[in-house]
């Protein structure tokens, strides 16, 4: 797996437990959605902890427990689904303010797209990541300069420019 | 100062009928164009493999057929300057073979362009301030408008800002570029629709509150393709300052929510069938009170400032009717008869909207010439303040002519072989490419239409019929309208022949129907011999000034099966 975040490649400081393994006392780990709430019951309040979750999740199921999260990371099926971009959304203006990351096949030319609606870091496999450097996830932040819609994170608003030129 | 004065302050020597792209636009689709230069480099270098490509080039217009790549340009709710139009005309020439085809969504497609070439098309395209940008793909297409926007007697409010407004918000928007299938959208601001509103993924019809306040009607659901629909009701009167609001709803619920199991199943249509419209309703407004809405405060601003584009030309001042016309169309027969079709009365006394034909008799429906593209751009500019339309009948309209330069713009196009008077009638045909050109199709549609055309070849017979609109597609995908044609043909495949289904009774306005399936297939050669029998049974049966689709509605479809009956009693095995 290789993960991007503001257009490199990094170190994963998180680490995905697998179902079948213990629940360690520290370090930051990501549950399936499944164990999340053994794992809020016997971890430390402050304790780093992660979700991963399939992108049919209803964010309501997640609501009581996005104060003690750090991590979400949304699963994506298939590129072509978007139903993880309105989940992204949703557990934003939710409040939720860690990392919220997509994790599937997704591809460079996706890359403003998730960032507007909130994820911070992709996940891909690797043989995506070997043909999709990160040259080119660093290029796909650059293409726009800005975009149409208001509310969306990542590039300035066109209607915001041309308020502020209107005013002066 | 008003938003158009200001506009005219700001811009003095642009055209003043339809939006013109500010710096921020202009940089929007130069970005497009090199992103898109990018994505064909990376396709071809291996970086993206076909199927990581195919959505990003379908939102930049350009889908793989039959025989070779086509390209989608997006004509925004129908309006282009003369400039634009010859900028069209050079591309066929440059990269194309000399022709485009004018589509039911008030686009134009050029069927032959190289992979390789088409980022050079599209900048060609930006440098008029155009582009092809989602005009296919699982995203929210090309938003459609009235042709006769503007200058329509029975309008209630021009519905190209409206459109602009929807083509700015929809253009790459980070959330809903991925949806379960395409998405379509019509506006219309009249009291008729010719925008086809109710067979959209969500239609917009512009009304007046009891207060006098303008706000839409929103309509959802509506679609043709295997299981056509007619769109319901999900918002009786938003305010314009919710639009964009109410919209972002109804997007997050069928992007959520729309079924990704079945391709087929999976336009928003099915999610209202399948849910019903009160589920949905109810989704919409809880979610619409869940956003937050201070993000669109400043709509209502930059909705005027696009209006303040599509400000009226200067129009003189004239008699309602001309007498030049009147004295024309008496000597000349020809163009009294073109004048009694093709022409349609304008909001301005003295003026006059013209429909100009691209269905010359035997010809391929919407089909246009790189010379009769530059023909149409100067006639536009001599006559018509250099703006022109494209309809969704794959037609193109002139919208302010002088009636007292009628006949001198009739002159002009006739020398071009542009001023067919059939604008409605029963040869002005909307065909889908079909088998000539289409990956999908399992009949011909073309080749049928210029059949139904040469049949009813006699233009006295065809003004005697009347409107009558026919609709032809090449597969259940219904690409030509069948559904909503008042007779529709559906080319079908039936061990190995092609087999034509017809329909009765469609209908894409307010009153929307689909049409009843009048019986068994018939054949490609059988085609123009049933409908000459039905037409021929409608004339037989209509009363004083009785359209097709009321006559079939009055005496019912049993009635009309019979002709079918008969021709299959005469004519051996259909
Ligand atoms: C090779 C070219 C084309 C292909 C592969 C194609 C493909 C399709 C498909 C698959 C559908 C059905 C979608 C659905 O119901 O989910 C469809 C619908 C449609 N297409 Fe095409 N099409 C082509 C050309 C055209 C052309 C030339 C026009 C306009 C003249 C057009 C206009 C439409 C319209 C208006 C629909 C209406 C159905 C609806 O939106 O419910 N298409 N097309
Ligand atoms: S109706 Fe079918 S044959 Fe015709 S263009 Fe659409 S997909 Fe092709």
């Amino acid at each position: 797996m290789a993960l991007i975040s503001e257009g490199r490649f990094i170190e994963d400081a998180w680490r995905r437990l697998a179902d079948e393994e213990a629940l360690p006392k520290a370090g930051k780990v990501i549950v399936s959605l499944p164990r999340l709430q053994h794992a809020l019951e016997v971890l430390a309040p402050d304790a780093a902890l992660g979700v991963i979750v399939p992108n049919v999740t209803d964010p309501s199921a997640l609501i009581d427990a996005l104060p003690r999260l750090g991590l979400i990371s949304i699963s994506f099926p298939a590129f072509s689904d978007g139903r993880g971009f309105s989940l992204a959304r949703l557990l934003r203006r939710a409040g939720f303010k860690g990392e919220l990351r997509a994790s599937g096949r997704l591809v460079a030319d996706q890359y403003s797209h998730a960032v507007g609606c909130g994820f911070d870091t992709i996940e891909i496999p690797d043989d995506l990541a070997e043909r999709q450097d990160e040259e080119q996830w660093r290029a796909a932040l650059n293409v726009y300069t800005m975009s149409y819609q208001r509310g969306y994170s990542g590039r300035g608003s066109i209607l915001e420019a041309r308020r502020s030129a209107a005013r002066s | 100062m008003t938003a158009v004065d200001l506009r005219v302050a700001q811009r003095p020597n642009a055209p003043l009928t339809t939006y013109r792209y500010d710096e921020y636009d202009a940089a929007f689709v130069r970005q497009r164009v090199a992103e898109f230069r990018e994505q064909v480099r990376r396709r071809l270098s291996g970086a993206l493999t076909e199927e990581e490509f195919r959505p990003f080039r379908l939102m930049n217009g350009l889908y793989l057929q039959l025989h070779a790549y086509m390209l989608r340009v997006a004509i925004p709710y129908g309006t282009l300057t003369a400039r634009q139009m010859r900028q069209l005309a050079d591309i066929a020439d440059k990269w194309d073979k000399g022709y485009g085809h004018f589509t039911t969504r008030q686009n134009l497609q050029y069927n032959w362009p190289k992979l390789v070439d088409t980022p050079d098309i599209l900048e060609a395209l930006a440098d008029v301030e155009m582009h092809a940008i989602q005009t296919s793909g699982n995203c929210i297409r090309n938003v459609t408008a009235d042709h006769f926007a503007g200058v329509a007697v029975d309008e209630i409010e021009d519905p190209r800002p409206t459109a602009e407004f929807l083509r700015q918000w929809s253009s790459l928007h980070p959330e809903f570029s991925f949806l379960p299938r395409k998405f379509k959208m019509a506006v219309t601001g009249a009291a008729h629709d010719r925008a086809a509103i109710l067979v959209h993924d969500i239609g917009l019809r512009i009304v007046r509150n009891d207060d006098g306040e303008i706000g839409y009607q929103v309509v959802v659901g509506g679609g043709l393709g295997r299981s056509p629909f007619v769109g319901k009701v999900v918002g009786e009167f938003v305010p314009r300052h919710d639009l964009l609001a109410f919209l972002e709803a109804i997007m997050r619920v069928y992007n959520r929510f729309g079924r990704r199991d079945n391709k087929y199943k999976a336009r928003i249509k099915i999610l209202v069938h399948e849910k019903g419209i009160d589920e949905i309703r109810a989704a919409v407004e809880n979610e619409f009170a869940a956003m937050d809405r201070s993000v669109f405060a400043h709509d209502p601003n930059e909705f005027e400032r696009i209006a303040g584009f599509f400000a009226p030309p200067p129009y003189e001042t004239l008699p309602r009717d001309s007498q030049l016309l009147r004295a024309a169309k008496l000597g000349t027969p020809a163009f009294a008869n073109f004048v009694d079709v093709n022409v349609s009365a304008h909001k301005i006394p003295g003026y006059a909207i013209v429909t100009v034909s691209l269905k010359p008799i035997g010809g391929v429906p919407g089909d246009a010439t790189s010379d009769q593209m530059r023909v149409l751009a100067d006639a536009s500019e001599r006559f018509g303040f250099g703006e022109l339309r494209v309809s969704h009948e794959q037609n193109i309209i002139l919208p302010h002519v002088k009636q007292d330069d009628l006949l001198a713009l009739w002159r002009m196009l006739d020398a071009a072989g542009l001023a067919t008077a059939n604008a409605g009638l029963v040869s002005d045909i909307i065909s889908c490419p079909g088998l000539d050109y289409c990956s999908l199709a399992t009949a011909r549609s073309i080749p049928i239409a210029q059949a139904i055309s040469k049949r009813f070849a006699d233009m006295s017979r065809q003004r005697r019929i009347g409107k009558l609109g026919i609709k032809i597609s090449g597969c259940i995908n219904a690409c030509g309208h069948h559904h909503v044609g008042a007779i529709g043909i559906l080319g079908l495949e039936k061990k190995g022949q092609e087999s034509y289904q017809i329909t009765l009774g469609g209908d894409p306005t307010f009153s929307a129907s689909i049409g009843e399936i009048l019986g068994p297939g018939v054949t490609a050669e059988q085609t123009p011999d049933v409908i000459e029998h039905l037409v021929d049974f409608y004339l037989a049966e209509r009363e004083e000034g009785e359209a097709f689709i009321d006559t079939w509605r009055r005496l019912g479809h049993a009635r009309f099966k019979d002709v079918l009956r008969r021709e299959g009693e005469d004519g051996a095995d259909i």
